[in-house]
């Protein structure tokens, strides 16, 4: 299959947790040890108590479309997804939000509603990258 | 023990002005852009070039790369790059030192070739975009700001039709400006029926994109009195910064930024949200001006749109905004924040001509950096 976007590049050593954990379709979050804050997106310290010692925890996978766009064109030469598309920004059950596409949906702004609830679909690109993507809960 | 008010009116803003020509331009590089808007706008304050002693850019170029420019070797730098309001965050900065004596003539300077792109090549950090964002299709702004704005729009109800509005009452002001880009007369039906390029937004609910620079000097109070024009005071300033990644903005409707930066430029400045007779607001896009005014705590949270869909920020309102056009109109190369001061300052020196605002005294300036991701705020005024 021929690749329609962008490949995460570059893949940081931060994210390798979560990059490994999509090629198995799971959904892998950092979680700060000290405190319990589970965060997005990947670093070394805790951006709530700022202590070090990060460790990860598998998503359920659920969560609400927080905030949407349609894409009436690419905005990037590389992306090649017919338009219209849906940019997405997703809350996660487990708290944090991340940019995705919301799929196996029609992209109509007159349909689509904020925190309508959604679920992860793994999208595997290579042998290497998998995307998280996500579409209408329950389909 | 510190205290804010102490730099309150110590600096003025003594010249200003653009490049000699806007628009598309790509037969200048971005540091000619630089050159031509300071060499203006020291002119402008009856100044020489070689008066500067203190350099502040923000973007591409370093403010050595200026002076170098300039023949001008500063005693004073500052690069603070946090997006298209570094440049009003930098009138604070040269406020400061110039209170210090660690310079004495400041300009500030903004050139960028945003639309033929000569001499450009982006240099930024691409950990967090290049992995998180791009392989969805995110990129450009206008795939972020519009996260912001139907969440925006799902919270408070905000419509199509009253982002538009912010279009419409934008464009009246170009029609009245001479350097303006857009000047023909465009309605709310036109701006909805405008080409769609990401939804919720279409090609009129976003700014232009062009070629040109910008310069701000600045001076101490007790020198501007020997300029050329009438002295503009900066009676508050402010700076903020909460995020750059859009999913780590606390609320995507609220500017923490804005609220920070807009507090303390009001506390400094001894003013309240209504003190302002005109008010220059950092318009990317439609939906920012009426969120800033929210941020900045002028408008309820969800009304800020109403200053423009009732009348008040038109020609002829009672609280003018955007009066050069705005980034939708008038001219946006990609960082404007220059542009805003440029305007207040001529209307508070009373050089608008047709789209003068009348009586004005106290002047509002805010912008973004980002997606509301940073923000610098100054309250200026034409009386000490």
């Amino acid at each position: 299959m021929e690749i329609d976007r962008p490949l995460p590049n570059p893949m940081t050593p931060e994210a390798k947790p979560f990059w490994d954990g999509l090629r198995e379709e799971k959904l892998m979050l950092p979680k700060c040890q000290a405190c319990g804050h589970v965060f997005w997106y990947p670093r070394v310290a805790c951006p709530k108590c700022h202590t070090r010692g990060i460790g990860w925890i598998q998503a359920s996978g659920r969560g609400t479309l927080h905030a949407f766009e349609v894409g009436y064109q690419a905005f990037n030469k590389a992306f090649k997804v017919e338009p219209p598309y849906v940019l997405a920004m997703i809350e996660l059950a487990e708290g944090p939000r991340m940019l995705s596409n919301l799929i196996n949906v029609e992209a109509d702004p007159r349909t689509l509603k904020c925190d309508m609830p959604v679920e992860v679909v793994f999208s595997k690109l290579t042998d290497e990258v998998t995307l998280p993507l996500f579409q209408p809960a329950g389909r | 023990m510190a205290n804010l008010r102490d730099l309150s009116n110590v600096a003025c803003i003594v010249g200003v002005d653009e490049s000699d020509e806007m628009g598309t331009l790509p037969h200048k590089s971005q540091l000619s852009l630089h050159v031509e808007a300071v060499t203006n706008a020291v002119r402008d304050a009856g100044l020489k070039i070689s008066d500067i002693d203190g350099i502040f850019t923000a973007g591409q170029h370093s403010p050595a790369t200026i002076g170098e420019a300039l023949g001008v070797m500063p005693r004073y730098v500052d690069g603070t790059t946090v997006g298209g309001c570094s440049f009003i965050i930098m009138v604070g900065h040269a406020v400061a030192a110039l209170h210090h004596g660690l310079c004495d003539v400041a300009v500030i300077s903004h050139g960028e070739s945003g639309r033929s792109q000569v001499g450009v090549s982006p240099r930024r950090d691409t950990a967090i975009p290049g992995q998180f964002e791009a392989p969805f299709g995110f990129g450009p702004a206008p795939t972020m700001f519009g996260l912001i704005t139907t969440r925006h729009m799902h919270r408070y109800g905000t419509t199509l039709e009253q982002w538009a509005q912010v279009a419409v009452s934008t464009r009246q002001w170009a029609a009245l400006n001479p350097k303006a880009l857009r000047r023909e007369p465009i309605t709310v039906a036109d701006v909805l029926k405008a080409r769609p390029v990401v939804w919720p937004f279409t090609v009129l609910n976003i700014c232009l994109v062009t070629d040109a620079g910008g310069a701000v000097v600045l001076t101490r109070a007790d020198r501007a009195k020997d300029c050329a024009k009438k002295p503009v005071y900066v009676r508050g300033l402010g700076e903020g910064a909460e995020h750059v990644s859009l999913t780590q903005m606390k609320d995507l409707t609220f500017s923490e930024a804005t609220r920070i930066s807009g507090e303390k430029a009001f506390r400094m400045a001894g003013v309240g949200p209504g003190d302002f007779q005109h008010i220059m607001l950092y318009d990317a896009f439609t939906s920012g001006p009426p969120i800033m005014l929210e941020s900045l705590g002028l408008a309820k949270r969800g009304e800020g749109v109403r200053f423009f869909d009732e009348g008040r920020s038109t020609p002829g309102g009672s609280l003018p905004i955007n009066t050069n056009g705005g980034g939708l109109s008038y001219t946006h190369t990609g960082m404007y924040g220059i542009f805003p001061i440029i305007e207040a300052a001529r209307q508070l020196r009373g050089e608008c001509g047709p789209r003068q605002v009348p009586n004005l005294r106290t002047s509002l300036v805010n912008g973004m950096g980002g997606m509301l991701s940073a923000a610098g705020t100054l309250v200026l005024s034409n009386e000490r």
